[in-house]
């Protein structure tokens, strides 16, 4: 018992020392740091937003939307191949993530089956004997463009963040076709969601006149037209509610390169440019279409069709439409970050506000500082200086904890705060069990020095299962936890880790010095 | 030198054992009523898992709740729920879930903010979509189900598999009865308190770990003892640590109900709950558990034997048997 090789001596003491020095940045504020030499740690505890304040939004990227655009946008390449061998079909549509037809004629069955492997080669075709065919997305190709759907989305949603001048997003994506969005220091997120939400996608087609709205509506839609409704801010101001328009488009916004808020007449427009290719598209098509009307459609919604009066052949315009100033700028923004390649929803936001923050951080601290010193005192009372040695290792435990958790960047939340509060309770059940073998062996009639053995080295085995199990919930919660339950399972985790050390080998220590020092004849307890 | 000023001196010499079959029934009894309160009332689920939204507000003044309650009301997205919450002027809101998927409750709130005007202070909001909440339910119920069949694993592996059946029993129990409590207060139930009952398991588990502990220890040295007294033994011989262990993670648990905000309130109701069930667990229902599907002792004292050798101990005196009629020992 007496015995502690010198290493060993070491080594406790420097893993102590490392846990005040890597704890103690916690208490001083950023500006006092900043005083501190390089040397000493810097990091403190990253605290979660619901200590902070801030805003967690999970987004999720509507994949089987933008794969439905995109065979949408495939069918026309099938009706092409179909006529251009002249091969008749019916019921061409897109059905459940698919392209379906039928085939009329059954004898050309192969001949339409060469005409349509040539279309994609991520596409699978799928020809019956009756003419009816599917084709569809293989599997492979599914999780490519899901992938990389999600992954342009992240890089659309961190420019549009950026471009709001939100300090330290966090942007990453979770699972399959999630993304987590972490905005500190935003309380009220309503801005960003609405910026979030709109795809932006951004096309100038033709306005079809040659029908009314109304006819369209009845059966007399013209083919490749469809009706588009007015966004509402314009269908407020008096405009005509929907457009008829023709589905082609004449230019669309991944062309353009800029796009800024400004005044026009003491109205707010957005200006834009084009790039070299876009302006060369605009400029013909406004060159044939000169006195037609064209639509300036978002999001399948049109924003305005004013009347082309000539050739737009600068590569630049304005975009007017009853807009305010922030919704001017906003439009803007959303053109210069770009398009989402598919639909985002929102599926989940939690939101605290910077005071509730700082409330919970005070709550969550003297808690814990009352938790401890009520420990403390109950130790003393029921151990006395046996007590005492438990109350320092316990003190040990609690800067090893916020050491470690600063020193690894992990994230401190509020069940995270009552993770510690938790620990700190069980940490000294180590020393109880320890304690409470050596008065059972001392009244066995063991000597001082046996008995404080035999205690130590008889709790060992009860102390690791007791933490294993606790460790084995921390792991799984933090496995299967989300947000600041995680934090919980952090703190629960590292705080049985630490608590090992230091209710077995840091009171260990104190006892064998003590032995050494004061060299008693019994043990208080 | 110090001395400790309150000293448990002597073993206590309770028969635990007494009680065991009072401890069933109750146990029983609790588990049915948990069980039945959960299938009929059900559990009052927080947004986390139902889906919907929480609003914590701070207003100027005092708190009109009426008010604010006929304000939301005109908007029509279905009955909110107002509630003080703290101090007077501070009022949580609850709306229920929205048809229209995920982006209905975001719409919701949007329009209760505006509903509410100026001047209030949104102190935490948190929306919940149901395809969330359902993924949620579903991790949280694994989750349960897999600590319980890790920790009974690493109890299997660690001692004789009838204590890790005692052990799984006694958790399940614990956990059972805190969904009991939670079903019959109508307690929110939240993610916060999946993880207290996490927390208990691991608690719970901790404390019969030792109390088994000592009764395969009392196997190795008692070997004729009859197995009724060894497990009254081992469990008064632990009962100090038990009530010492249970005080300081009350006493932590308890500053945490009263200083820790509101917010952490769910969590701490459920953890003392835990820890008081878990240690009642440990004592009537674990080890008495272990006196029906007994270990095989022989097996126990062989591996004692080639093991660390025991001190001869002078067998303490038995604790007082009443024993029950057809009680094997």
């Amino acid at each position: 018992m007496l015995y502690f090789a010198n290493w060993k001596v070491l080594l406790i003491c420097g893993v102590c020392l490392l846990g005040v020095l890597f704890s103690l940045p916690n208490l001083f504020t950023p500006a006092q740091l900043a005083w501190l030499p390089n040397q000493v740690p810097h990091k403190q505890v990253a605290l979660g937003l619901d200590l902070r304040g801030g805003s967690y939004l999970l987004l999720e990227v509507d994949v089987a939307a933008a794969q439905t655009e995109q065979l949408n946008s495939i069918i026309d390449n099938v009706r092409d191949a179909l006529r251009n061998a002249k091969i008749g079909y019916t019921g061409l549509n897109v059905e459940n993530n698919a392209i379906v037809f039928t085939i009329r004629d059954t004898d050309r069955i192969e001949d339409a089956r060469a005409a349509l492997t040539k279309i994609d080669p991520s596409l699978t075709l799928d020809l019956g004997p009756d003419g009816a065919g599917k084709m569809q997305f293989s599997a492979l190709a599914t999780d490519q463009r899901r992938s990389r759907a999600v992954e342009q989305s992240i890089e659309i949603i961190r420019r549009r963040i950026d471009e709001t001048g939100t300090k330290e997003p966090t942007i990453q994506r979770q699972g399959a076709d999630r993304i987590l969005v972490e905005l500190p220091g935003i309380d009220n997120p309503e801005h960003v969601k609405a910026l979030l939400g709109k795809t932006a996608k951004l096309t100038f087609q033709l306005v079809d006149t040659s029908v009314t709205v109304d006819d369209a509506r009845h059966g007399r839609m013209p083919p490749g037209d469809e009706i588009l409704p007015a966004e509402e801010r314009a269908q407020r101001t008096g405009q005509q509610p929907f457009y008829l328009v023709r589905k082609r488009v004449m230019v669309s916004g991944d062309t353009l390169t800029d796009a800024q808020a400004t005044f026009q007449n003491n109205e707010a427009v957005v200006s834009f440019r084009f790039d070299t290719a876009g302006a060369k598209r605009f400029g013909d098509a406004t060159r044939d279409n000169v006195g037609k009307p064209f639509a300036i459609v978002l999001d399948n919604k049109v924003i305005s069709a004013p009347v082309i009066k000539e050739a737009i052949l600068g590569g630049s315009g304005i975009i007017s439409g009853s807009f305010t100033v922030q919704s001017a700028s906003d439009l803007a923004l959303l053109l210069r970050a770009g398009a989402l390649p598919a639909p985002i929803t929102i599926l989940e936001e939690r939101t605290v506000g910077p005071d509730l923050g700082a409330d919970s951080i005070h709550a969550g601290a003297i808690a814990c500082i009352v938790g401890v010193i009520l420990v403390v005192i109950f130790m003393f009372l029921f151990y006395g200086l046996f007590g005492l040695f438990a109350d320092i290792a316990l003190m040990f435990n609690l800067c090893l904890m916020l050491g470690t958790l600063s020193l690894l960047g992990a994230t401190l939340t509020l069940p995270g705060i009552a993770g510690i509060a938790l620990t700190l309770g069980m940490a000294v059940d180590a020393n109880v069990l320890i304690y409470e073998r050596i008065r059972e062996e001392m009244r066995g009639g063991r000597s001082m020095l046996s008995s404080l053995e035999a205690g130590f080295t008889r709790a060992f085995g009860t102390i690791l299962d007791s933490h294993v199990t606790t460790l084995v919930a921390g792991i799984l919660l933090y496995w299967l936890g989300s947000g600041p339950i995680k934090g919980f399972a952090v703190t629960l985790s590292i705080g049985v880790l630490t608590s090992l050390f230091s209710a077995i080998l840091v009171t260990r220590l104190e006892i064998v010095s003590w032995l050494r020092r004061w060299k008693p004849r019994e043990i208080p307890l | 030198m110090i001395r400790p000023l309150i000293v448990i001196r002597r073993v206590p010499k309770i028969d635990f054992m007494r009680w065991h079959r009072f401890g069933f029934a109750f146990s029983l009894l609790l588990g049915a009523v948990s069980i039945g309160l959960f299938g009929t009332i059900g559990l009052n689920y927080g947004i986390d898992f139902k889906g919907g939204t929480l609003i914590e507000a701070k207003t100027q003044g005092p708190a009109d709740l009426a008010a604010m309650r006929a304000k939301l009301d005109d908007l029509h997205i279905g009955e909110a729920s107002l509630q003080g919450f703290g101090a007077p002027d501070e009022v949580l809101i609850r709306l229920p879930e929205q048809p229209g998927g995920d982006a209905g409750q975001m719409k919701a709130v949007e329009l209760a903010r505006q509903a509410l005007g100026e001047g209030i202070e949104y102190r935490r909001t948190e929306v919940v979509g149901p395809s969330v909440g359902a993924e949620l339910i579903r991790a949280g119920a694994l989750a349960t189900v897999l600590a319980l069949v890790a920790i009974l694993i690493y109890i299997w592996f660690r001692f004789e598999w009838q204590f890790g059946v005692g052990a799984t029993i006694s958790t399940i129990h614990d956990v059972v009865t805190t969904i009991g409590l939670f079903a019959i207060f109508q307690l929110e139930f939240n993610l916060t308190t999946l993880a207290a009952i996490l927390t208990i398991a691991g608690y719970s588990i901790n404390d019969t770990v030792v109390i088994y502990d000592r009764v395969r220890e009392a196997m190795r040295r008692y070997r004729t003892m009859p197995f009724r007294e060894l497990i009254n033994l081992a469990l008064n011989e632990t009962l100090s640590r038990t009530i010492l262990t249970v005080s300081t993670v009350a006493l932590a648990v308890l500053s945490l109900l009263f200083f820790g905000g509101e917010v952490l309130k769910g969590f701490s109701i459920a953890m003392l709950w835990g820890i008081v069930i878990g240690t009642y667990s440990s004592l009537f229902i674990a080890a008495p558990i272990i006196y029906y599907i007994q270990p095989n002792r022989r097996a126990i004292a062989r591996e004692a034997a080639s093991g660390d050798p025991e001190p001869t101990r002078p067998p303490p005196s038995p604790p007082p048997t009443n024993r029950p009629r057809g009680a094997k020992s």
